[in-house]
């Protein structure tokens, strides 16, 4: 018997994938009778099919679908037939819900596509074969639905496969299957009622039983990504995890990588026993000779073909947020088992849906696909996707709401970081800080335009430099006319404006100065990405805290006035929102307070 | 520690694929939440649950606590099993009842089984959901269970209020399970998502994992009652005018509560004869689940309210 299959289910609203999967399952026998009641007491209810039962409410879980008639999420079933077991994913339609789509793409390895033979290839259909193709599908059944519509038209067949074919070609799917078939009818789909005398080929399950897909290639080196350290007692430290790739044996020799030990493989433990041999897919502990210092993101991999680690990758992203992607803002990349900060910092291009040719693009949009450049806090054991969906495939996260706003291929790493080796000097940050007679540290003072930040800034400088201290004020509108001069005020120039002060800052600090920031830095993702850069005793945020009426009345530079008129666009507290720390170092009331006083505050702070 | 070469039971490639990704959900959880909780309702997929969890961390004792809520309408012989099971394996296992709700003396036979239900088993969960304050949350859902379920991911987002929100679930693609939560919010995660009944069956039968007797056929005495077969379980139990307990064999495909659960007839005693039953069945396990049938969309609409 072959392998089970997974495959998912997807095409176009309306073109019939939740009858489609409802007629398998029903002739399948897999829908229990007191489940099939149901469908048909609703399908009176929400049914399409007048008094037959309406198979699409089967899959349809959710009351909303039901009641719109729509499939907004993947639904997970399984079925068997006396030759294959089946788990099927059945995938929404509408554009909106391409992210779940994915969903569903990602753990199959086959795709029905199904097309409406009235209305034949579209783009939705082209943009699911993209992500199948993306994520590594190979084969699609293509089947052309409602051929009864068409009076089972094989010159309308012949031209949707034709066309079907060139789309494929281009996204990486490499095994076609056309099949005509009627859902409703079930024409084709288990049996040969149709009127297609015409068609030869298999039905669409007699294809699901017999069709063999090319397991990932046999012959790769052991690779395991650490999930979990198991330290019941000092006795015992074992490394869980799932193995990706490889197979691997007591004895055997391993690497840990980002670090690169290497040692060897004592025990493969598992329940109340061990194990001589593990491989791919096993969840398994492994317990190394030397006592090694080994946590949950490293990878455990086979010494003599170790994986790569690198920091800069460049990848195709497909995005699922509903806010468009920021080129240099902080996301969450999760990557196997390891978590680390990232920011895209370059959009190579956009793919168009339909002919995927490359489209210049500054962003990427809810399901756009497109190729770009990240960066990662911290340095990832990987290998490239193609090799090993596992280790090079990653999701992005929002930092602020946790919600999973992309999904990423890693096709190569680029080796500027690894050129560029950073060169350990002898004379360290605390020599040179000690050697002015202070603590080097960052001040950040943020707050709406006219809270005071450049008169706190100057009359903090003063006192400092009177005290024989050493200093240099990073002010935002003097910035903005040297190194930013070429930034502007879009979110991702906002954005790579307090990426490169923070930068210039973390350096100064490196040299053993005091440096205030006055910025107005209203964004919290890009205020936390500033803090990341430094030693978290090294960075201060000041909070400077005034009423927008208060600012607005002062307006030393009459911004808020023009901002008003509509002058000035994306003006922080007038059309564009600032977001105030949740829980700064210091908050000072520079709406009641004096700037003297504010200033004797900070320098309290300081002690 | 036994060191036994431990080879795989014979039990086919699904089932060993499916315990490997179970026992990687499991850890996924454990290793990134900060109070983590397994739910154990005491039936066979808690059963097939905890023996995961025992495998996952083997040679460490289950690092989680299991919470039971006790409605205290559950059958004699499943809590029996419960602290027989919790004893033996020196499980830390936290029982909780609405207390409010017993003292208002809430019971299906006067309240209806939507209150009920409501009362007693979703906001005694919420209760002790938050009275611990965790933030991953194991249970023994499966996706071929109800087709709200089949649609619902394996690490499923609950915000502050237990509430899932189905049409805006994360995407959750290969099997990068995305476990961020913000204060207050938690997951509810399902190691057994992609498991079906026959798969708990013959994985209960591979690795002779102990459940409770009642799921295998015995004479016992029971009432017909709106189609069903009610086991007449203690001297609670409100007779309606004509009915008379009989002794029938019965066994139950699904546990609850036990004036909820409903037997079916037959003769399986055995894991095998279960199986040969399962397969051969022509009705899902719930249908045995009385407040499943409380309208259209039942099951979601609890859901939604926080029931897991």
């Amino acid at each position: 018997m072959l392998p089970p299959l997974r495959l998912v289910l997807c095409g176009s609203v309306d073109d019939g994938k939740s009858t489609l999967i409802g007629r398998l399952l029903h002739e399948c026998r897999a829908v229990f009778e007191d489940q099939f009641q149901a469908v048909e007491q609703a399908s009176r209810r929400y049914g399409t099919q007048g008094d037959d039962a309406d198979l699409a409410l089967l899959m349809d879980g959710l009351q909303a679908e039901r009641e719109q008639g729509i499939t907004i999420d993947v639904a997970y079933r399984r079925f068997e037939t006396p030759r294959r077991q089946f788990f099927v994913a059945d995938a929404p339609g509408h554009e909106q819900y391409t992210r779940n789509m994915a969903t569903g793409a990602s753990t199959a390895g086959l795709a029905v596509v199904l097309v409406d033979a009235d209305k034949g290839v579209i783009p939705q259909t082209a943009r699911h074969s993209r992500i199948a193709g993306m994520l590594g599908i190979r084969h699609v059944v293509l089947a052309v639905n409602k051929m009864d519509r068409v009076g089972w038209d094989q010159a309308r067949f012949d031209a949707i496969a034709a066309a079907y074919r060139a789309v494929a070609r281009e996204t990486g799917i490499t095994k076609t299957q056309a099949i005509p078939i009627s859902a409703l009818h079930g024409d084709n789909v288990t049996n040969r009622d149709g009127q297609t005398a015409w068609y030869s080929g298999p039905t669409l399950l007699d294809h699901l039983e017999t069709v063999e897909i090319a397991p990932p290639a046999e012959g790769q080196p052991f690779r395991m990504p650490v999930q979990y350290v198991n330290r019941p007692n000092s006795d015992f430290r074992g490394y869980c995890g799932r193995i990706a790739a490889g197979a691997v044996a007591p004895g055997d020799r391993v690497r840990v990588f980002p670090s690169g030990a290497e040692t060897e493989v004592e025990r493969i433990v598992v329940w109340q026993g061990e194990r001589q041999r593990a491989q791919r897919g096993d969840s398994i502990t492994l317990v190394l000779k030397e006592e090694r210092d080994v946590s949950r993101g490293d990878v455990i991999a086979a010494a003599d073909d170790p994986v790569k680690v690198a920091d800069q990758f460049q990848a195709r992203l497909l995005w699922m947020g509903d806010a468009p992607l920021v080129v240099g803002r902080p996301y969450l990349l999760k990557l196997h088992t390891r978590e680390t900060g990232v920011t895209v910092t370059r959009i190579k291009h956009r793919e168009d849906v339909m002919d995927g040719r490359a489209r210049p693009a500054a962003t990427l949009g809810l399901n756009d696909i497109g190729s770009v450049n990240l960066a990662t806090d911290r340095p990832l054991p990987f290998t490239p996707y193609d090799e090993n969906r596992t280790l090079g495939g990653f999701v992005l996260l929002d930092r602020r709401t946790g919600t999973t706003v992309g999904a990423g291929m890693i096709r190569f790493p680029l080796m500027r970081a690894a050129n560029l080796r950073r060169q350990d000097f002898e004379v360290t940050r605390e020599i040179r800080a000690r050697a002015k007679g202070q603590r080097a540290r960052c001040l950040w003072l943020t707050g709406l335009s006219g809270s005071g930040k450049s008169t706190i800034a100057n009359l903090l400088e003063k006192r400092l430099t009177a005290e024989g201290r050493h200093t240099y004020v990073l002010d935002g509108d003097n910035v903005r006319h040297g190194l930013n001069r070429d930034l502007g005020f879009t979110e991702a120039d906002r954005v790579e404006n307090i990426r490169r002060v923070a930068e210039v800052a973390r350096l100064m600090v490196d040299a053993g100065l005091i440096v205030i920031v006055a910025f107005i830095s209203p964004f919290r993702a890009d205020r936390d990405h500033a803090r990341r850069r430094f030693e978290p005793a090294d960075f201060r945020e000041i909070f400077v805290d005034a009423p927008l009426a208060t600012c607005e009345a002062r307006d030393p530079k009459g911004l808020y006035a023009r901002a008003r008129r509509g002058e000035v666009k994306n003006f922080t507290g007038i059309d564009s929102p600032y977001e105030p720390p949740d829980a700064p170092d210091l908050r000072l009331d520079a709406g009641a307070e004096s700037p003297e006083r504010c200033v004797e505050r900070v320098l309290d702070s300081l002690e | 520690m036994v060191t036994a070469d431990a080879t795989r039971p014979a039990y086919g490639p699904i089932l060993g694929t499916l315990e490997s990704e179970a026992i990687e959900i499991l850890r996924e959880g454990v290793a990134t939440a900060e109070r983590p909780v397994m739910l154990y309702s005491i039936g066979k997929d808690s059963s097939v649950l905890l023996h995961l969890a025992r495998k996952a961390f083997w040679p460490a004792p289950v690092p989680v606590p299991l919470l039971h809520i006790d409605t205290t309408w559950k059958f004699r012989e499943m809590i029996a099993f419960r602290d027989r099971t919790a004893a033996e394996l020196g499980l830390d296992l936290r029982v909780h009842t609405n207390k409010e709700g017993l003292r208002a003396g809430v019971n299906l036979f006067d309240h209806g089984s939507a209150h009920y239900t409501d009362v007693m088993k979703t906001q005694a969960l919420r209760q002790a959901l938050d009275a611990g304050r965790y933030d991953v949350v194991f249970g023994g859902a499966r996706r071929d269970e109800e087709r709200s379920r089949a649609k619902e991911r394996v690490f499923s987002l609950r915000n502050r209020a237990h509430q899932w929100e189905p049409r805006t679930q994360r995407p959750e693609i290969w099997n990068l399970y995305n476990t961020r939560v913000r204060p207050g919010e938690s997951l509810r995660v399902s190691p057994l998502s992609n498991w079906t009944e026959g798969d708990v069956w013959r994985y209960i039968a591979a690795e002779e994992i102990p459940v409770v007797p009642l799921y295998f056929a015995k004479e016992r005495p029971v009432v017909e009652r709106d189609g069903g077969l009610i086991l007449v379980d203690d001297g609670r139990m409100r007779l309606r005018p004509g009915e008379t307990p009989v002794v029938r064999r019965v066994r139950f495909r699904t546990l609850g509560c036990y004036p909820l659960s409903a037997a079916v007839e037959s003769d399986a005693d055995t894991v095998e004869a279960i199986l040969a039953e399962t397969i051969g069945a022509d009705r899902s396990e719930r249908h045995g689940r009385l407040i499943d049938h409380d309208g259209e969309a039942s099951m979601e609409r609890k859901k939604r309210e926080g029931y897991f």
